[in-house]
C-alpha cells in the first residue's frame, strides 16, 4: 500500500515538439536542417540545369591545357607552353610572396608606429597619429594606385642610366638601379656552383641553398645547446660563462667558409638593350603592392599595438621601475609579454586581411592567384564556375592555415593560469 | 627662551616678497618644448626627424598645391595657365578637373534634371537616422538636423526640384526637426519606412511597389494576432508564411494592377545610371543597414546551444571571412546566374549590395560575439532569474549591453565596408576611385591627369570615414554607464 | 511570359528596381516585350564605346547597338548599354544579361564553339600591333628583343604576344595593365618600351597624345583580330537579325544608301537590290520576324557603315583611322555583304 508509483512520464503529444523546451530546440534544428538542405538542393539543381542549358559542364580538365600567356614574375620556371595548373601555382606563389613580405614589414612598421604614438615626444606622436588616421580612413585601392603612380611618374626609365654621363646613377655602390619598371638588384652568383637538386616538375633547389640552410639551422641548434649549457653552469656555480663570442663564431664562421667554398659573389645588373639584365628585376607592381599593403596594414597594426600596450595596467610599469628595471628592459620583460596576449588575436585577423587584400594586385597588374586563375585563365577558358570555386577554395585554405598557425602561437603566449 | 630669541632679532620683514618668476627653462613655451620635444637625446633626435619629415613634405608638395588652377576646360589649358602665371618650369595642381566633372563624381550618370532626388534622399536619411544615431545628445541632433534641412533645401532649389517635392522635403525635414525636439523616438516609424522610400526616390518607378512590400508584414501581423490566440508558436510561423507568400505570389501583380488604377509613378532611373559617390554611398548605406541585423542574428546563432545552428553559422562566418571580397563580387557578377533558376537575372547593384552585406555581416557577427562574450555571466543569470525567455533576455538585457561594448568594432566594420565599395570597379560598376577616374581620363580633355582625381576621391573618403570613427568614439564615451 | 521572382527579404528592393525578371521565350520576343535592347559594351574605349560626361554613350560599337534597336524596336534610343569588363563580357551574354555583345571582341574558334557564343559577323577588321617611341630607334617588332611590353590582361592580345615572341625566339617582359587609361599612363611614363593592342586602339591612343609624331606604330601586324558582335548560341533567329542588320549597314554603303538620301531612294530607286534592302519590294523583314522597314530604320539610326565609321573613328575624328581593310570589297577592303535576296 505504501508503494508510491514512480511518476509516470507524461505521454508524448505532438504539441510538445513546440511547447516543451526539451523538444523545441530539436524541432527547430530539424526545420533549419530541412530548410538548409532544400536551399542547397535548389542551388545545385539550378546550377546543373543552367550548365546543361549553356552546354557546359563542371570539369577541371582545363587546368591541364596549355595556358598560352606569359607571367611577368615567375618564382618557379614557367613559359606560355605550360599548363593553366602551373600558371595557377605561379599565381599562388606570387600571392604568398607579397603576403609574407607584407606581413613582415607591416608588423615591423606597425609596432614602431604604435609605440611611437605613445611617445612623450609631442611632435612625433602627433605625426604618427596623422599617419594612422590617413591610412586607415582611405581605401586600400587608392593607396595601391597612388604608390604605383608615384613609382611610374617619379622614377626614371632604364634609359636614364645609359651613356657616359647618365641622368641617374645606380645606388648602393653601383649595385641597385631604381627605374619606373622595376628595381634592378644584384643577384648572388657562384664561381663554384655545386649544381641543383631536382624536385621534379622543373622545380629545382641549388645545393648551395640547401647547404646554407643546413648550416643556419645547425647554428641555431648549437646556440640553443650552448645556452642550455651556460644555464647549467650558472645554476651550478652562480657565474654565467660569456657565450656571445662562441655564438657569433658559430653563426658566422661556417657560413663564411661556405661563401668562400662556393665563391659566392654579387653580380650587378647591367643595362643591355632595353633593360637591365644579369640581376634580379623586382617589378614595381610587386614593390608598389607590397608598400601599399604595408602602409595600410601597419596603420591598423599600430592601433592594435597601442591598445595592447595601454591594456597593461600602469601598476605593472611602476612595479618594474620600483624593481629598478630600465625603461627598455621594462618594455621587453614586463609590458610586451603581457601586451602580446592582447595583441596577437587581432593581429592574426590583420594578417588574414592582408592576404585577402593582396587580391587587389590586378589593379597594378601584379599576377597573383586572382590575376592568373581568376583573371587570364578564367578569361581564356571561359570556365568561370570552376575557376572561381577553385580560387575561393584556395584562399579559404590559406586563411585556415594562417589562423591555425597563429592560434598555436596564441596558445603558447597565453597566460598560464594556475 | 622665546624672549631671548625675540631680542636677538634685529629686523623682521613685514611684507611678503613677490613670487619670483620661475626660471626661464621651467615655464611657458620653453618648458613645454623642453618636456615634450627635447627631454633627452632620443627625443631630440625624434623631434628633429619629425621636423625633417614635415619639412620634406611641405617642400615637395607646397608649390604644387600653391599653383592650383580651378578654372580651365582641359589639362592643356591648365598647364598653359600655370606656365603663364608661375613660369615655364612651374608645376601645379589642376583642380579644374574636379570642377569640370563634379557632377559625374558625385552623381555618376544620374539624369541631370533629377539630381535633386538623390540629394533629397540623402537629406531625409539624416532625419531617419536621428532616432538611431543622434538620440544621445540634443545639441548634436539639433545641429545635424538644422544643417541638413538648410543644406538639402538649398541644394534642391539650386538643382531645380519641382515645387511639390520641395514642399514635401521641407515638410519632412522641418517636421522631423520639430518632432525630434519633443520626443526623438517618435521619428522611429519614419526610420522604418525610410529604406523603402529611399529606394523609391533613387530608382523611381511606381510607389505601389514599396506600398505592397509594406503590406506583406502588415498582413503577417494580422495573421499573427489571429493565430497566436490559438497557438502562439504557430502564430510566428503563420506570420512569416503569410508575409513571404504575399511577397512571392501577390505583391508584384497587385502593384502592377494598382498602378494601372492609379498611377503613382516618378521617372525610373536604372542602376546603370548610378556611379561615383552616389553609388558608393548607396551601396554603403544599404550594406550598413542590412549587415547589422544579419550580423546580430549570426552572432546569436554562433552562441546558440543548438548544435546544428551553431555549426552552420560557424561554417558560414568562417567561409565568408576566409575569402577576399573581390571573389564574392565575382560570384555576384559571374556566378549568380548559375545558382538562380535559368533565365533569371538580377540587378547588378542589388547583387553587389547582397554580397557586400553578407561579407560585412560575417565580420559584424564576430564583433558582436566579442561583445556578447565580454558581458559578465551574471547578466545572463540575472535574466534567467527574472524568468525572462530567450528573446526577452536578449532584447532587454544582453544585446543592449553587448552592442554598446561593440560600438567601436561595429563602426570600424562599417568604415571598412564603405572603403570596400571601391572594389565594385572590378565588376564593371562606376565607382568614384578607379572607373570614374578612368572614364574622366579617357576623354581627350583630361588625358594624363592622375593625382588630382585620386586626391579628391581620397579626401572625400577620408572625411566620411574619419567623421564616422570620431562620432563613434564620442558615442562610446557618451554611452559609458559604468564608473571607471 | 514574364513572371516576377522574389527572394525573401531581397524582395523589398527588387520590387521597386524591377530587378528580378525571369525571361522566357526567344530573344526577339524578350526584347520586344521589354521594349528595350540590352547591349553589352566596353566600359570606356573612346571611339568604340564610351560614356560622355552626362552618361550618353557614343562610339562605333554603340552605333551598331542602336541600329539593331532601331530595326527591332523602331527606336534607336531604346537601348540599355551594359558596361562589361574583359572578364564579365561573355558571362553577361550567356547569362542573358545582355542580348547582344558589341564589345570589340575577337572572333576566335574557341569562343565560337567552347564558350557557346555565335559571332554573327565582323564589324571591324583589326590586327595586333606595337607602338613605340621614336627615340628608341626601333623600326621592326623583331628588334624588340628584351623589351618591356605593356599589355591589357584578359584579352586575346596576351596570347598573341606570347606566341609571337616565342615563335621569333625573342624575350620580353610583359607589364600587365588593367585598363587602357592605365596602359597609356605606363607607356607615356616610359614604364614600357612598347604598347601592344589592336592597331585601331593604338591609333586612337596615339591620336590623343600631345606629340603623336613622336610615336610610331610598327609595321608588323602579329595577329588577325576580326572584331564583331556576338549573340548567344542557339537562338538562330536572333543571330540572323543582328547579322543582317550589320549586313544591311554594309550593303547600304555599297549601294550608296545614306541616312540623308534614304527617303529619296525609297521613292525613286530602281536598283532591285536597294529596293529589297529598303523593303519597297519583297518583304525580307518578314523572314526575320520583323516588318518591311527594318533596314531603313537601322540605316537611319546612325547612317550606313561608312557614315558610322566616319562619325566615330574615321579620319575626321580625333581617332583618325583610315578605312584600310575595312573598306568595301569594291575599294580593296574586306567588307562584303552577302546579297539581299
Amino acid at each position: 500500500m505504501t508503494d508510491v508509483p514512480a511518476p509516470a512520464s507524461p505521454p508524448f503529444r505532438p504539441s510538445m515538439l513546440i511547447y516543451d523546451r526539451r523538444y523545441r530546440s530539436l524541432t527547430f534544428q530539424v526545420i533549419v536542417f530541412i530548410l538548409v538542405m532544400a536551399a542547397a538542393w535548389w542551388l545545385v539543381d539550378n546550377t546543373i540545369r543552367n550548365l546543361a542549358l549553356m552546354g557546359k559542364n563542371f570539369n577541371f580538365g582545363f587546368l591541364f591545357q596549355r595556358a598560352g600567356y606569359d607571367i611577368p614574375q615567375t618564382p618557379i620556371p614557367y613559359t606560355s607552353d605550360d599548363t593553366h595548373l602551373r600558371a595557377t601555382v605561379v599565381g599562388l606563389l606570387n600571392t604568398l610572396i607579397v603576403s609574407i613580405l607584407g606581413c613582415i614589414s607591416a608588423t615591423i612598421l606597425g609596432v614602431i608606429v604604435g609605440v611611437a604614438r605613445l611617445s612623450k615626444n609631442w611632435l612625433f606622436a602627433r605625426l604618427m597619429t596623422v599617419f594612422v588616421e590617413i591610412f586607415r580612413n582611405m581605401p586600400l585601392l587608392l593607396w595601391i594606385l597612388i604608390v604605383y603612380a608615384i613609382f611610374t611618374e617619379i622614377l626614371p626609365t632604364p634609359a636614364a642610366y645609359r651613356g657616359e654621363n647618365p641622368e641617374w646613377s645606380m645606388i648602393f655602390f653601383d649595385h641597385v638601379a631604381l627605374t619606373n619598371r622595376y628595381t634592378a638588384l644584384p643577384t648572388l652568383a657562384m664561381t663554384n656552383d655545386p649544381g641543383s637538386l631536382d624536385l621534379g616538375a622543373r622545380v629545382t633547389f641549388n645545393w648551395a641553398t640547401i647547404a646554407f640552410a643546413t648550416v643556419l639551422i645547425g647554428g641555431l641548434l648549437a646556440r640553443r645547446a650552448i645556452k642550455a649549457w651556460a644555464q647549467r653552469v650558472q645554476d651550478r656555480t652562480g657565474d654565467r660563462p660569456t657565450t656571445w663570442w662562441i655564438n657569433l663564431a658559430i653563426m658566422t664562421i661556417p657560413s663564411l667558409l661556405l661563401i668562400w667554398h662556393f665563391g659566392l659573389h654579387l653580380e650587378r645588373p647591367a643595362l643591355t638593350g632595353f633593360n637591365f639584365t644579369g640581376g634580379l628585376n623586382v617589378s614595381n607592381a610587386l614593390v608598389a603592392l607590397w608598400l601599399a599593403l604595408t602602409l595600410y596594414t601597419a596603420a591598423f597594426i599600430a592601433e592594435i599595438v597601442r591598445a595592447g600596450i595601454l591594456a597593461v595596467s600602469r601598476g605593472q610599469t611602476e612595479a618594474a621601475f620600483a624593481l629598478g628595471l630600465r625603461p627598455n628592459r621594462t618594455m621587453n620583460l614586463v609590458i610586451l609579454p603581457q601586451a602580446l596576449r592582447v595583441i596577437v588575436p587581432p593581429l592574426i585577423s590583420q594578417y588574414l586581411n592582408l592576404m585577402k587584400n593582396s587580391s587587389l594586385a590586378i589593379a597594378v597588374g601584379y599576377m597573383d592567384l586572382r590575376g592568373t586563375l581568376g583573371g587570364t585563365t578564367l578569361n581564356q577558358t571561359g570556365r568561370e564556375l570552376e575557376a572561381i570555386v577553385l580560387m575561393m577554395l584556395i584562399y579559404l585554405i590559406l586563411s585556415l592555415i594562417i589562423s591555425a598557425g597563429m592560434n598555436v602561437f596564441n596558445a603558447s603566449v597565453k597566460l598560464k593560469e594556475r | 627662551m622665546s624672549d631671548t630669541h625675540a631680542q636677538t632679532v634685529s629686523f623682521v620683514r613685514d611684507t611678503m616678497l613677490p613670487a619670483a618668476t620661475p626660471p626661464v627653462r621651467e615655464a611657458g613655451a620653453i618648458k613645454w618644448l623642453r618636456e615634450n620635444l627635447f627631454s633627452g637625446p632620443v627625443n631630440t633626435i625624434l623631434t628633429l626627424l619629425g621636423f625633417a619629415i614635415v619639412w620634406f613634405l611641405i617642400a615637395t608638395f607646397w608649390d604644387w598645391f600653391a599653383h592650383s588652377v580651378w578654372n580651365a576646360g582641359s589639362l592643356a589649358e591648365c598647364r598653359q595657365i600655370i606656365a603663364a602665371t608661375w613660369g615655364e618650369s612651374a608645376r601645379g595642381a589642376c583642380w579644374a578637373v574636379i570642377r569640370d566633372r563634379w557632377n559625374q563624381y558625385v552623381f555618376g550618370f544620374y539624369p541631370m534634371d533629377l539630381y535633386w532626388r538623390p540629394t533629397m534622399t540623402f537629406g531625409l536619411l539624416m532625419v531617419a537616422l536621428a532616432p538611431v544615431l543622434f538620440s544621445a545628445s540634443r545639441t548634436i541632433r539639433r545641429t545635424v538636423l538644422a544643417i541638413t534641412a538648410v543644406l538639402t533645401l538649398w541644394a534642391m532649389v539650386v538643382l531645380g526640384a519641382p515645387a511639390g517635392w520641395l514642399a514635401f522635403a521641407a515638410a519632412v525635414l522641418i517636421g522631423g526637426f520639430l518632432i525630434s525636439e519633443r520626443h526623438v523616438l517618435w521619428l522611429l516609424p519614419f526610420s522604418i519606412v525610410y529604406p523603402l522610400l529611399g529606394v523609391w526616390f533613387l530608382w523611381g518607378g511606381s510607389l505601389w511597389g514599396p506600398i505592397f512590400v509594406l503590406v506583406g508584414p502588415l498582413l503577417g501581423w494580422i495573421a499573427w494576432t489571429l493565430v497566436s490566440r490559438i497557438a502562439p508558436m504557430l502564430g510566428v510561423v503563420a506570420a512569416i508564411l503569410v508575409t513571404v507568400l504575399f511577397w512571392l505570389l501577390y505583391a508584384g501583380d497587385a502593384a502592377a494592377d494598382a498602378e494601372r488604377l492609379l498611377s503613382l509613378s516618378i521617372q525610373t532611373v536604372r542602376s546603370d545610371r548610378f556611379g561615383g559617390f552616389l553609388l558608393s554611398v548607396t551601396i554603403g548605406v544599404a550594406g550598413i543597414a542590412l549587415s547589422l541585423p544579419l550580423g546580430i542574428i549570426l552572432a546569436l546563432a554562433r552562441q546558440s546551444d543548438m548544435f546544428l545552428v551553431k555549426t552552420l553559422s560557424v561554417i558560414f562566418i568562417e567561409f565568408i571571412r576566409g575569402v577576399p571580397l573581390i571573389t564574392l563580387l565575382f560570384v555576384a557578377s559571374l556566378l549568380l546566374n548559375y545558382f538562380l533558376p535559368p533565365g533569371t537575372s538580377f540587378d547588378i547593384i542589388l547583387r553587389v549590395i547582397i554580397m557586400v552585406t553578407i561579407f560585412a555581416a560575417a565580420y559584424m557577427a564576430e564583433v558582436i560575439r566579442g561583445g556578447l562574450a565580454a558581458l559578465p555571466k551574471g547578466q545572463y543569470e540575472a535574466a534567467d532569474a527574472l524568468g525572462l525567455d530567450y528573446w526577452k533576455a536578449q532584447r532587454l538585457i544582453i544585446l543592449p549591453q553587448a552592442l554598446k561594448i561593440s560600438i567601436p568594432g561595429i563602426v570600424s566594420t562599417f568604415i571598412g565596408m564603405f572603403k570596400d565599395t571601391t572594389l565594385v570597379t572590378f565588376v564593371g560598376l562606376y565607382d568614384p576611385l578607379k572607373s570614374m577616374s578612368d572614364a574622366v581620363r579617357a576623354s581627350t580633355d583630361w588625358k594624363g591627369i592622375y593625382w588630382e582625381p585620386y586626391i579628391f576621391v581620397g579626401a572625400i573618403f577620408f572625411l566620411i570615414c574619419f567623421g564616422m570613427s570620431r562620432y563613434s568614439m564620442y558615442l562610446e564615451r557618451r554611452l559609458q554607464r559604468d564608473h571607471r | 511570359m514574364t513572371k516576377t521572382v522574389f527572394l525573401g527579404t531581397v524582395a523589398a528592393v527588387a520590387l521597386t528596381t524591377g530587378a528580378a525578371l525571369a525571361q522566357e521565350g526567344s530573344t526577339l520576343q524578350q526584347v520586344q516585350q521589354r521594349d528595350e535592347l540590352n547591349c553589352g559594351v566596353n566600359t570606356g574605349l573612346v571611339g568604340f564605346a564610351a560614356p560622355d560626361a552626362s552618361g550618353n554613350w557614343t562610339g562605333f560599337d554603340i552605333a551598331l547597338c542602336r541600329a539593331v534597336a532601331a530595326a527591332v524596336l523602331g527606336d534607336p534610343n531604346k537601348v540599355r548599354f551594359v558596361p562589361t569588363t574583359g572578364q564579365t563580357r561573355f558571362t553577361a551574354l550567356s547569362s542573358g544579361e545582355v542580348d547582344v555583345l558589341a564589345r570589340n571582341s575577337t572572333w576566335t574558334f574557341s569562343r565560337d564553339t567552347d564558350l557557346a557564343l555565335d559571332f554573327v559577323g565582323v564589324n571591324y577588321y583589326d590586327g595586333q600591333g606595337f607602338m613605340v617611341n621614336r627615340e628608341l630607334g626601333v623600326t621592326s617588332a623583331k628588334e624588340l628583343d628584351g623589351a618591356t611590353v605593356c599589355i591589357q590582361t584578359g584579352t586575346t592580345t596576351e596570347l598573341n604576344l606570347a606566341d609571337y615572341f616565342r615563335a621569333n625566339n625573342l624575350s620580353y617582359t610583359p607589364v600587365n595593365i588593367d585598363s587602357n587609361a592605365e596602359g597609356e599612363q605606363q607607356y607615356m611614363a616610359g614604364a614600357c618600351d612598347a604598347y601592344t593592342t589592336d592597331v585601331s586602339g593604338l591609333a586612337a591612343t596615339r591620336a590623343a597624345f600631345a606629340d603623336p609624331e613622336n610615336h610610331i606604330i610598327l609595321p608588323e601586324i602579329i595577329s588577325k583580330e576580326p572584331l564583331g558582335p556576338a549573340v548567344r548560341h542557339g537562338d538562330n533567329n536572333w543571330g540572323d537579325i543582328v547579322r543582317w542588320t550589320l549586313n544591311a549597314l554594309v550593303a547600304a554603303e555599297e549601294y550608296g544608301v545614306t541616312s540623308r538620301n534614304l527617303e529619296e531612294l525609297v521613292r525613286s530607286s530602281t536598283n532591285p537590290e536597294v529596293q529589297r534592302l529598303l523593303g519597297t519590294t519583297d518583304d525580307l523583314g518578314a523572314m526575320l520576324g520583323l516588318d518591311a522597314e527594318w533596314a531603313r530604320r537601322a540605316i537611319l539610326a546612325g547612317g550606313n557603315y561608312g557614315e558610322i565609321f566616319a562619325a566615330n573613328i574615321g579620319e575626321q575624328t580625333p581617332i583618325g583611322l583610315a578605312r584600310g581593310l575595312n573598306a568595301q570589297w569594291t575599294q580593296g577592303g574586306l567588307l562584303y555583304a552577302p546579297p539581299f535576296r
